[in-house]
């Protein structure tokens, strides 16, 4: 039976969306240790309105960082262990294209949440609306960008030990063009000057990582399992 | 001040001047003295064991320390 | 010219060639570093703006661009290790990275030195400290892969594809840096204000950075060749090598 290249993808992406929707608990991680680390902030810097303020939207941004960084590890290992990743790679179909369904299915499940619930994070921080909208704008072109650079570094550290810690020490100098320009924008758009410029970027880093890092996840995954 | 003393002294600055060099000059040696020596240790492994004869050769030497750490 | 090539970087003939090199390259290196030394330290005018504190130039510039080249070197060494499977090419790229990571941290911290001077701080988030320092964690996170990895094909396979990404993301992290430190704190005083530099101060500083070329080659090819060693222990040609 011929499967087009089309239905391949969707029933990959369908198949890690309904596989994450069976554990909802999981599904839920990410988002509670959002929600922990950005409320740790204000514990350590003290409660003024204020520098919460100004300080906010970078604790948001690193919050968000690091949440990504923590989900990123069950991206490949399921499917790792239980060989159906081995599967994928040697479907006729470029492996490359099918690790983006896989990578926007990861997106879908840890960088929406945390995108749903950076609104009630900002009310904490006592962020103003425009600046509450920034953030949002910034997290949206951000964090796929953020899975997307996250895939190759977890295909790398496949089956290794201590892969977690491994992954962020591969990934934070990656991170930060995301983190200056995400961050920078609610600067900006807080001294009232123009956001777009930076929006272009996360843009511009975005479409440069949607290109190129499938083929290099892809090439990971082939160097991790092997084949 | 003589001017071997001012040379040393390099204008006041001398900690930060004569701390970068110092720091290159370790560094440099380091860096060239470390990889010597186990290349040293290699080839005298190798040559032992090349010694016991060839059946020896085939089963695993001892590890040598990986170069990678620091 | 395949053929030429699969010969030039086999790993015997690379082996017996390395070493006639070996010794003439550490005596250029220390050569040169030694009369860029003396230019630098002795024979270069004190600048009139920042006195005898400049001469940390002289080592700072040509370990940043050490830092620099080393990576550019290592993406290059990955990329054809990773296209045409060139062992020799997985080798360099492996052991050229705690090399890179030395010039790294060198330049950090003679920069944190000459910072300690000219802005009275030991640590300013400048642009090039920055960046030089997101540099060291690439570095970094390349050697952690590698001595993560047991087997040696796969650490080469995955380095390639490391350090290949790392490459791309090195421009892009360089301008967001730029871009972040106009923004948060205006230009500071570049270190290397005075555009047009004499060429008494000039030619130690070439001369140190060809040194530092020159040194990194010969303490690559050292490295290069005990992994070769311990790559092909049990070959023939390793034992009759080193019985020689």
């Amino acid at each position: 039976m011929k499967v087009s290249l089309a239905s391949a993808w969707w029933a990959v992406l369908r198949r890690d969306l309904l596989l994450s929707v069976r554990r909802l608990g999981e599904l839920g991680n990410p988002v509670v240790f959002f929600a922990a680390v950005v409320s740790l902030f204000p514990l350590a810097l003290g409660a003024d309105a204020t520098l919460l303020r100004s300080v906010g939207p970078g604790i948001v941004w690193v919050g968000a960082l690091l949440a990504t960084l923590l989900s990123l590890e069950g991206l490949f290992r399921a499917d790792f262990e239980d060989g159906s990743l081995e599967q994928l790679l040697l479907s006729p179909h470029p492996a490359s294209v099918l690790v983006s369904a896989k990578i926007l299915a990861h997106w879908l499940v840890t960088g929406v949440p945390l995108l749903l619930i950076t609104p009630l994070l900002g009310v904490l921080l006592n962020l103003s609306p425009l600046a509450q909208g920034v953030l949002f704008g910034g997290l949206l072109l951000g964090t796929p960008t953020l899975s997307l650079l996250g895939s190759v570094a977890v295909a790398l550290t496949l089956g290794l030990p201590r892969g977690g810690l491994l992954i962020s020490v591969l990934l934070l100098p990656l991170f930060a063009p995301v983190l200056v320009f995400g961050a920078g924008a609610v600067g900006s758009a807080l001294l009232e000057m123009p956001v777009l410029p930076y929006f272009y970027m996360l843009g511009a880093e975005l479409a440069l990582a949607a290109t190129v890092v499938p083929l290099a996840t892809a090439a990971a995954l082939r160097a991790s399992l092997g084949s | 001040m003589s001017a071997v003393a001012e040379f040393f002294a390099m204008g006041g600055y001398a900690p930060y001047v004569w701390g970068s060099y110092g720091l290159a000059l370790i560094i440099f040696i380091y860096n060239a003295w470390v990889p010597l020596r186990r290349h040293a240790r290699l080839r005298s492994a190798i040559l032992a064991n090349g010694r016991r004869g060839s059946a020896a050769v085939a089963a695993p030497t001892h590890r040598i320390d990986d170069e990678n750490s620091p | 010219m395949i053929a030429f090539f699969s010969r030039w970087a086999s790993l015997p003939a690379f082996y017996r060639r390395s070493g006639r090199w070996i010794p003439w390259l550490w005596a250029a290196a220390a050569g040169l570093l030694v009369v860029g030394t003396l230019g630098g330290l002795v024979l270069a005018p004190v600048d009139y703006q920042q006195g005898d504190a400049y001469r940390i130039l002289f080592v700072h510039v040509p370990s940043a661009w050490m830092a620099m080249f080393v990576y550019m070197f290592m993406a290059g060494a990955s990329a054809s290790a990773f296209i045409w499977h060139v062992k020799l090419a997985e080798i360099l790229a492996r052991v050229s990275a705690p090399l890179g990571a030395a010039f790294t941290a060198l330049a950090l911290a003679t920069g944190s030195l000459w910072g300690a001077r000219m802005w009275n701080t030991w640590w300013v988030w400048d642009a090039r400290l920055t960046s030089v320092l997101l540099l060291f964690f690439l570095y970094l996170g390349f050697m952690a892969l590698q001595a993560a990895i047991e087997d040696r094909r796969r650490a080469a396979r995955a380095g390639a594809v490391l350090a290949l990404v790392g490459v791309v993301n090195i421009p892009i992290i360089h301008y967001s840096v730029e871009w972040w430190n106009t923004l948060h704190q205006g230009a500071t005083v570049s270190k290397f204000d005075n555009p047009s530099m004499t060429w008494d101060m000039l030619w130690p500083l070439l001369t140190m950075a060809l040194g530092f070329m020159v040194y990194f080659a010969a303490a690559v090819l050292v490295r290069a060749r005990s992994e070769i060693l311990e790559r092909e222990r049990h070959r023939r040609w390793v034992i009759d090598e080193v019985a020689r």
